[in-house]
């Protein structure tokens, strides 16, 4: 496989692996929506704050942790730009 | 004070920009205290804010093609992060978002999850490699991706009907907002709201969107967030009411069950004479439904906004404005924190809103009292007069009960203020924030629809030898005329059936996911299979539309995709249609295949060059 074959792999898996994130913070979370809303968070029903407020905030550290591991794969095979703003 | 470039200087100029928005604020306090009428101080800050954005609009005048439509490719990652978080937040988010939390609960609150989870596709799967490929629009991908003028038109076709359908219900909103601040009509509102519009784009394009929007988010999240800390403090709920609510959602909770949620039959609304788009709250404000239905409806709500997000191309277009494909990743994120500002907050003001209502022991709560006395309340008269409020004693024994309290969605942002007795100033606040918001996402829809015309039509497809000055003027005539046509069609108040926000995201979800998506991400996806895909998939979408809207065809909704969910039914038979398309026809030549490996890796030149 080439250089560039590699990298394609090895960023196709982590997207995979960012949407399987985004999955369970989504959607799999809120199928047991009825269920997990008799447990609590910060003394929120929990369903209730996922939707409100922690779904939310795990799109956000999710998106920061895909852009960071992403730039790394991008140095190791030797993508990364040089210039920076 | 400002060595080197305009933009090393941003973070200075930015900052002195909200200080002075700060000291304008405590100026107009004084006034107020001054005896300043609540009239001229609503004119004031909507007036001083427009003005000022008229002024970075003018500032951002430019001649240069890359200028004007990737603002120089030079936007900083967090500033293009803010302008994103402004185009995207619209005069409905800022006005009705806490207002569907308010009265919807929680299966509204799919919204929230599909408005930002979005942007973990946008960023994943299309942002960094739009940005290598170097576009100036969405179609301009499409058209050199695939190849051919026809692709091209069929990607402008679904823009202008995603982007139309949402830009109505933004100048609708300024119009609005223009109207109550000035005292004027909403007709004339309309116009001028138009005029502010085009003042922030029209001589700068993408470089003057850029800046004003930056400007827009600064204040409109100022004015979200000082009335949320500011009624938390006063009522005592918590100093930081994002952490702290818990105590008030419990309440709210154990105060249903002692006035009872009861949903009014229409009939009986009818017979009271409550004004069309008041609500009464029947739905928990914490509680889940329970079954199988629910957790569908939920999750295919938000999976079509999601999906939509990813596709709606005046936000895909904010990422070809950064300097690096790495900073068009990171900017995603930003993004989505600048935008979390916002949405956490708006189930936050809906409690407060709410408690501040509901509980008798605070001073404010109006439910279980006598309805003479809350008619006498000088906001409920105001409001009453404006039909925004409206109190219907349904079991005729003179005390308000929950379901006889009638409110419009919107009062829940407006009114919650005065509600709990926060002064003018902050109402006054509140209306330049919506002012902010409904701008600067027409901004960004007009420009987008403009550019497509300009770019795609005109110059890759009627005159492709048009130099630089004669683009630049179609351009800006395009964008006037646009404007116009949506400030047109929104002063004839049909928007109730055009202003569906969520019929923006279910178009361009049908249309243009797939041939995006596939287009990076499947070197298979030929230029048949894209316009095949594109085509069927808008058409099945608005077909099934058509088949189950209540003003259409009503019939009963398959699955329980209704109006808002279409984008279900068009999206899969675009991925279908694309697929087998695409396998039946010649693969893309080498050419094409080369193309789609350069656009995967971040390094090196853009496809399409700074000039195109």
């Amino acid at each position: 496989m080439s250089n560039k074959e590699k990298h394609w792999e090895k960023t196709k898996m982590h997207m995979i692996v960012t949407l399987c994130l985004w999955a369970f913070f989504s959607m799999v979370v809120f199928l047991f929506g009825y269920e997990i809303n008799s447990m609590s968070f910060l003394g929120y029903p929990l369903a209730y704050y996922m939707t409100a407020q922690g779904s939310l905030l795990a799109f956000v550290l999710i998106i920061f942790w895909f852009a960071n591991k992403q730039e790394k794969i991008d140095e190791e095979f030797g993508f990364g730009e040089k210039e920076d703003d | 004070m400002f060595k080197g470039g305009f933009i090393q200087n941003l973070p200075k100029i930015y900052g002195l920009y909200t200080g002075g928005f700060l000291v304008f604020i405590i100026l107009m306090a004084i006034a107020e205290q001054a005896g300043a009428s609540a009239k001229a101080i609503g004119i004031m800050f909507v007036a001083f804010t427009v003005a000022i954005y008229a002024l970075i609009g003018y500032l951002s005048r430019t001649v240069q093609v890359d200028a004007y439509y990737l603002a120089g490719r030079q936007v900083p990652t967090v500033f293009n992060g803010m302008a994103t978080a402004a185009d995207w937040m619209s005069g409905a988010s800022f006005v009705a978002l806490a207002g569907g939390v308010y009265f919807g609960g929680y299966s509204y609150m799919a919204f929230l999850v599909g408005w930002t989870g979005g942007y973990v596709l946008v960023s994943t799967l299309l942002a960094p490699y739009l940005r290598k490929f170097g576009c100036y629009t969405v179609p301009d991908f499409i058209g050199t991706r695939y190849g051919g003028n026809g692709v091209r038109f069929c990607a402008v076709l679904v823009l202008v009907l995603a982007s139309f359908t949402y830009v109505t219900a933004q100048i609708n909103a300024t119009g609005t907002i223009a109207a109550r601040a000035l005292g004027i009509p909403f007709e004339a509102g309309v116009w001028v709201g138009l005029v502010s519009i085009l003042l922030c784009s029209m001589l700068g394009g993408m470089r003057a969107v850029t800046w004003t929007q930056v400007a827009q988010y600064i204040v409109l999240i100022i004015a979200y967030l000082i009335p949320v800390f500011w009624i938390s403090n006063k009522i005592g709920a918590g100093v930081f009411p994002h952490l702290m609510l818990g105590d008030e959602v419990a309440r709210i909770t154990e105060l249903e069950s002692q006035f009872g949620l009861t949903k009014n039959s229409a009939a009986d609304v009818k017979a009271a004479g409550v004004p069309g788009g008041l609500k009464s709250i029947a739905v928990a404000h914490a509680g889940v439904g329970a079954g199988g239905m629910a957790v569908w409806k939920y999750i295919s709500l938000a999976i079509c906004m999601m999906v939509g997000t990813a596709s709606l191309p005046h936000i895909l277009m904010r990422y070809f404005t950064t300097p690096s494909v790495k900073s068009a990743r990171k900017s995603v994120a930003w993004s989505l924190f600048f935008i979390f500002l916002l949405y956490s907050s708006a189930p936050m003001l809906a409690t407060l809103s709410k408690i501040s209502l509901m509980d008798p022991n605070l001073p404010t709560g109006i439910i279980g009292k006598s309805i003479a006395d809350v008619q006498s309340i000088e906001w409920v008269k105001q409001w009453s007069s404006q039909k925004q409020v409206f109190i219907a004693d349904f079991n005729g024994d003179g005390i308000l009960q929950l379901n006889e309290w009638f409110m419009r969605t919107g009062v829940v942002v407006l009114a919650t203020p005065e509600v709990a007795g926060l002064p003018y100033v902050i109402s006054g606040l509140v209306a330049a924030g919506g002012m902010a918001a409904a701008m600067s996402t027409a901004d960004g829809l007009i420009l987008a629809i403009a550019n497509a015309l300009s770019h795609d039509v005109y110059f890759n497809m009627i005159d492709p030898k048009a130099d630089v000055r004669k683009r630049l003027i179609v351009a800006r005539v395009l964008l006037v005329v646009i404007g116009a046509a949506g400030a047109y069609i929104a002063s004839m108040r049909i928007t109730s059936i055009l202003g569906a926000v969520a019929w923006a995201f279910d178009f361009a979800m049908s249309g243009l996911f797939f041939p995006l998506v596939l287009g990076v991400w499947w070197k298979r996806a030929t230029r048949e299979g894209a316009i095949a895909g594109m085509l069927t998939g808008l058409a099945a979408g608005t077909a099934y539309l058509i088949y189950v809207y209540p003003k259409f065809m009503g019939n009963p909704a398959w699955l329980g995709i209704d109006h808002l969910r279409f984008g279900l039914i068009g999206a899969p038979v675009c991925l279908v249609v694309m697929v087998v398309v695409s396998l039946l026809t010649k693969a893309p030549d080498a050419a094409t295949q080369r193309m789609v490996d350069e656009v995967r890796v971040p390094s090196g030149r853009s496809i399409l060059g700074r000039q195109h």
